[in-house]
């Protein structure tokens, strides 16, 4: 098919690079914030996380002039540097806001009552004033400055740690895992017991339930939401993690059931059937052959349902409760949104440590997703 | 307890349980209650035969009853309710002609028309695209993986991720969200707070969907565009038909059954939308849909009986694809 008429190359090219801006066009939202996760607070809110590896020149917030001052040829002097860290060059700076970059690197500015101020080039600056600066409101300076490019884990030890929106991200991480495996591992083994009985055994009725299950596939969680937490107060179980359990492994069985049941069907007839005449139980046909045959489908299923409880934020808003020791993840997430909107390199950061996990699974595990996705298209 | 330990225990005991249930079960039924023995060895193999598979079925029928079933039932009846002190109250369609006259409620149903339209449109359309141009490309697979990646991120997260392309800094400042750094680069205009445009903030919150969902209807299509007979292809190109004319008059055609379920599935997914909205604006400046509205009505204004109502409404929008869905299972087992 390759060189035969009808493929032009020409529009191979075409098709070439389509594919890479449609690549590029995915990728560049996830890997912005990933690349903005490393950067510190000044350089994420001073430019576009595009720019993260070139020398830039721009604006630095004012820094208050401060030091001890020394007595020189009858004057009061502070020499002292804005950058003791270095690695920055002043190309133009100001006192007030109105004009930051009023004057160059090296001159020197008259200020009001004889006070003299200069900024070099590598940040260091001399202020001199012919009275004691003690009483003085010292002056503020803005500088444009080139600063190269600047990559930290801080932020990373800081959201894991340390609580920001009244919760580490550290502890929202365990919550997540404490809802997520449970709520994968339970649902799994209900349904393929019932997923078996679906596929290959014989009973009235047995067409009626694979259509209600088809039908609950769709049905929208959001109705369950009042009627259940009613419920789970009624038994006594209320906001916690076992009432999330619960209904994790209720919403995931349709799917799971569905899944399972697709694949099953489609085992070979004569194993099954070799086996009944061997004397083999339904148990045991159950538990030595199609459990173990079975194994792609369980596998992607458990992806499936791994993903969704740990992405998860309407159910936990729901049957969680707020204390800190069992908001989730995406419910920290949101919280920060509200109270941190701006700070993006705090954001940034929580959210990738979010979606790290997710990430692993889904790049280590991508097979088992697709074909899932292939068996059963439907949630 | 510590609920990592909980954890532990429940799991352990949710598969032991399990496991125990169906053995025991099982037992019971094959050694006590029907031996395969004795006098009556037939009838007793016909009659557990009749009653295993009820077995098998029971904590699933349990489990899809309580949590999936009941609750449609339950929302319905509470949606014809309102709390009268601590009784509920019989008031027929109250609660849908309360929620009829709010703004919210309407505005909630205009966007959710859209997003029904948008969403599923462009999201397996670039799906489509993405299968036809990663195909027979030598990185296609890469490029899949690249595009189907979204799938993994919560939408908690996407809305981060897509928060930061629409973030907007006052005129003159440099912009860190690359939607108005390019903005501004190109028209020299002042920058936008995209999110706050009444009509055009929906588009922008769709886009996250979309993004996210795209991957999933490539993939699919991918395996549909796969399955075309080769010989249908090779007779069009013989009859002297281009590329797109392939593309568009032949390859579409075949796989439009599987256009339809991934349509169909995004659909749905669009029908529950409520992270994204609720993480980027939580409905504000006119970007409410009804999965928020039907949140806010619970669990912020403790107004059951029109939230219950409220999600009377999604799952009105949802069962014709149900029946369709059911409808078409029904098919296949025949």
């Amino acid at each position: 098919m390759e060189n035969i008429a009808g493929q032009k190359s020409g529009l191979s090219w075409a098709v070439q690079i389509s594919t890479i801006l449609l690549v590029l066009l995915w990728v560049l939202p996830t890997f912005g914030l990933f690349v903005s996760s490393f950067r510190t607070t000044d350089q994420i809110s001073t430019s576009g996380w595009w720019r993260a590896l070139s020398t830039q020149e721009r604006q630095l917030p004012p820094i208050r002039v401060e030091g001890t001052e020394t007595q020189k040829d009858g004057l009061f002097v502070i020499d002292g540097t804005l950058f003791p860290k270095g690695g920055t060059t002043v190309s133009a700076w100001g006192t007030s806001s109105k004009e930051p970059t009023a004057y160059e690197a090296g001159a020197t500015a008259e200020l009001n009552d004889g006070v003299t101020l200069s900024v070099k080039e590598d940040g260091t600056f001399t202020l001199t004033s012919p009275t004691s600066t003690a009483d003085m409101r010292l002056p503020r300076i803005f500088t444009t400055a080139s600063a190269p490019p600047e990559f930290t884990l801080n932020n990373y030890s800081n959201v894991i740690f340390s609580p920001l929106a009244g919760q580490s991200i550290g502890q929202a991480f365990l919550n997540t895992a404490t809802v997520a495996i449970p709520a994968t591992i339970i649902p799994i083994l209900i349904a393929a017991f019932a997923a078996y009985a679906l596929a290959w055994m014989e009973f009235p009725g047995r067409a009626l339930l694979v259509a209600a299950v088809v039908a609950l596939l769709v049905v929208p969680l959001q109705l369950a939401l009042s009627p259940l937490l009613q419920f789970h107060n009624w038994i006594g179980i209320g906001k916690g993690y076992l009432g999330i359990w619960l209904a994790h492994t209720g919403f995931g069985l349709p799917l799971a059931i569905y899944l399972l049941r697709n694949y099953m069907v489609g085992l070979p007839r004569d194993i099954i059937e070799n086996a009944r005449v061997d004397g083999a139980t339904e148990f045991q046909i159950f538990t030595k052959i199609i459990l173990p045959l079975s194994f792609p489908a369980l596998a992607s299923f458990a992806i499936f349902q791994f993903l969704w409880t740990w992405n998860d934020l309407l159910v936990a808003l729901v049957f969680l409760g707020t204390g800190n020791d069992q908001q989730v993840l995406t419910a920290n997430l949101v919280n920060l949104m509200g109270s941190r909107g701006g700070d993006w390199e705090i954001l940034a950061t929580s959210a990738f440590v979010s979606i790290l996990v997710p990430l692993i699974v889904f790049f280590s595990l991508q097979r088992f997703l697709v074909r899932g996705l292939l068996a059963g298209s439907v949630k | 307890m510590n609920p990592a330990i909980q954890a532990v225990l429940t799991v352990a005991i949710g598969v032991g349980g399990c496991v125990l249930y169906f053995w025991l079960s099982n037992l019971f039924l094959d050694k006590v209650l029907y031996p395969p023995r004795g006098p009556n060895a037939g009838r007793n193999i016909n009659r557990a035969n009749m009653i295993r598979p009820w077995l098998f079925l029971l904590p699933a029928m349990i489990a899809l009853g309580l949590y999936l079933a009941y609750p449609v039932f339950a929302t319905f009846w509470l949606s014809l309710h309102k709390d009268v002190g601590a009784t509920k109250q019989f008031v027929g369609l109250d609660n849908y002609r309360q929620m009829m006259t709010e703004g919210k409620f309407w505005e909630s149903m205009r966007n959710n028309m859209l997003w029904l339209i948008v969403v599923p449109a462009m999201a397996t359309a670039f799906g489509l695209l993405a299968a036809q141009l990663t195909d027979r490309l030598k990185w296609g697979n890469f490029a899949k993986s690249m595009i189907f990646m979204p799938m993994a991120i919560s939408f908690v997260g996407a809305s981060v991720i897509w928060k930061l392309i629409y973030d907007s800094r006052p005129a003159g400042q440099e912009q860190i969200g690359i939607l108005n750094a390019v903005y501004v680069w190109m028209t020299g205009n002042d920058p936008q707070q995209w999110l706050q445009i009444p009509f055009w903030n929906n588009l922008f919150l769709m886009v996250v969907l979309v993004w996210i969902q795209a991957g999933f209807a490539m993939v699919i299509l991918s395996a549909a565009l796969r399955g075309i007979p080769e010989e249908t292809i090779e007779a069009a190109i013989l009859d002297g038909a281009g590329p797109f004319q392939i593309f568009f008059k032949i390859k579409v055609p075949q796989i439009m059954p599987t256009i339809v379920v991934v349509w169909t599935t995004i659909t749905i997914t669009v029908l529950k939308v409520f992270d994204i909205v609720l993480a980027m604006t939580n409905g504000q400046w006119e970007t409410q849909v009804l999965a928020n509205y039907m949140y806010d009505k619970f669990f912020r204004a403790f107004d059951v009986g029109v939230g219950s109502a409220a999600a009377m409404i999604i799952m009105l929008l949802v069962t014709p694809i149900l029946v369709w869905n059911v409808h078409n299972a029904r098919k296949e087992m025949r």
